[in-house]
């Protein structure tokens, strides 16, 4: 039986990853993640789980004992944030091309400099482009529920890649909250209980090379077996979804959207500004603005065609971005919605907002002045600061 | 004939190979000092097979019988550690002069 409980961000991913008893876990602490492993340490301690955890010098050695303990066949966790999720940049891209389906809880922090500790979606969106099925949560629950799925959709062989499931720092990673966890057996049943690896380094009757240097004549189909590994993870990550809510009875997209149907104004967020926002459209419907907002959970690979289809009736955007590109051009999500809106044709006005570097943060009122801007966007600049002095 | 290579959907995941692969691969080809073993003055010692950082020493039975060229980077560790006096038993002298 589900039961309810109260939990952080971070106590719900160590719950996650004590029901998934994972081979290993390799990790080394960074606030605001620090917690997950380090409650997931004391539960190998505690002989809750038979986990092999591996006490690194770094991340850069976190990510690079996951690849090793990954090839040898295991189901292999791990949990950053911030400047150590950057540190395992080396490794990461490592990880996909080896197809090896790490899981790892990912807590949004800002990236130095100058140093902070608090949340921006700065570090995730760095990561991007290595190859890495990332999924935003918007709470704890989320989190918990997306980290399970996780599991399967990283060791499905049609996908084969690792996979990493984000929280806000400290909005989400520190705040309780009350969730719904499953019994370790529904967990297990649901993951099965090892992962059935293709390929396994250790296996002395069958001796591979894995990470072979890989020039010219082949390098580039081996990336392209990537691109088509996550283009396909779409199906599979649906397929899990659908039979996670079958199960558990919480569904999961892609994409959320919340109160977009009939739409005229509406927002494009991740993560935990998606609750406040829910909150800001519940007023301004209450007054008679149709207002709405499309909620991206899964940003690699990228839900375009069913962004494009949610935002069809959407006559002005404003999309959210708690990161920069330092293009000139707009935050991360910016432009990628804006890329893909690029063929369709009778597409809503779009502006960007970037919004909540370093933590600072985003009220009910700066939601509202952003839908009020909707209302005048022909008069509006394309690119905006949310939240920033002048 | 020109060798068929397969394209993304045919070719093994993520670079698997099977193990022991270098041994097919010629690595010594951009070597420019090339070591000769001169057996009448060797002593069976096989420092240069514990030194060799190729293994390109090869050895059988418990015996030195030559040098792995087609590996061998000519670091010159075999020669510079033949304890054989006064000639040693590994030479080395510039592969341009090997090949003229």
């Amino acid at each position: 039986m589900a039961k309810d409980v109260a939990k952080t961000g971070n106590e719900a991913m160590a719950e996650a990853m004590r029901q998934i008893n994972p081979d290993v876990v390799a990790a080394y602490p960074i606030t605001p993640a620090t917690e997950v492993v380090m409650i997931f340490a004391k539960y190998v301690a505690d002989g809750l789980v038979s986990t092999e955890y591996v006490a690194v010098e770094s991340e850069h050695s976190a990510m690079s004992a996951c690849v090793g303990a990954s090839a040898a066949g295991g189901r292999v966790m791990t949990g950053t944030s911030s400047q150590g999720l950057v540190y395992m940049f080396e490794i990461l891209p490592i990880a996909a091309a080896l197809r090896l389906p790490i899981v790892m809880c990912e807590v949004n922090r800002a990236i130095s400099g100058p140093i902070n500790i608090h949340c921006d979606h700065s570090d995730t969106m760095a990561a991007r482009d290595f190859g890495w099925i990332q999924i935003f949560s918007e709470n704890s629950q989320e989190a918990y529920d997306s980290l399970i799925q996780a599991i399967r959709i990283a060791e499905d062989p049609r996908v084969s890649l690792p996979t990493m499931v984000t929280t806000d720092g400290f909005i989400i990673s520190h705040c309780l909250d009350r969730i719904t966890i499953l019994e370790d057996s529904e967990v297990q049943d649901f993951i099965g209980k090892s992962r059935k690896a293709e390929v396994e380094l250790l296996n002395v009757d069958k001796p591979v090379s894995i990470g072979a240097i890989d020039l010219q004549d082949y390098y580039f189909e081996h990336r392209v077996q990537i691109a088509e590994a996550i283009k396909n993870s779409k199906k599979v990550i649906q397929e899990v979804a659908d039979e996670f809510a079958k199960k558990f009875g919480r569904q999961y997209g892609f994409i959320e959207e919340y109160k977009l149907a009939d739409a005229d104004v509406a927002i494009v967020a991740l993560g935990s500004t998606c609750g406040t926002a829910k909150v800001v459209i519940d007023e301004l419907r209450s007054k008679g603005v149709k207002a709405g907002m499309l909620k991206i959970r899964l940003f690699r690979p990228f839900p375009a065609e069913e962004i494009i289809k949610a935002l069809s009736n959407v006559k002005a955007l404003a999309i959210l971005d708690r990161s920069d590109t330092w293009s000139g051009q707009g935050g991360h999500v910016f432009t990628e919605i804006r890329s893909a809106m690029y063929e369709v044709k009778n597409k809503p006005k779009m502006i960007n907002y970037i919004y909540g570097l370093g933590g600072r943060e985003i009220t009910k009122e700066h939601l509202h002045q952003v839908f009020a801007d909707l209302g005048k966007i022909d008069s509006k600049p394309l690119y905006n600061y949310l939240g920033v002095r002048e | 004939m020109k060798e068929e290579k397969p394209g993304w959907k045919k070719l093994a995941k993520a670079d698997v190979l099977p193990a022991g692969t270098a041994e097919s691969f010629e690595t010594g080809d951009w070597r420019s000092d090339r070591p000769t073993w001169h057996p009448e003055r060797c002593i069976q010692c096989l420092i240069c097979w514990i030194s060799c950082p190729d293994t390109s020493i090869l050895v059988k039975d418990s015996k030195m019988t030559g040098i792995d060229l087609k590996h061998c980077k000519g670091c010159g560790i075999c020669a510079r550690e033949c304890p054989v006096k006064p000639e040693k038993a590994i030479t080395m002298s510039s592969e341009r002069e090997c090949k003229l």
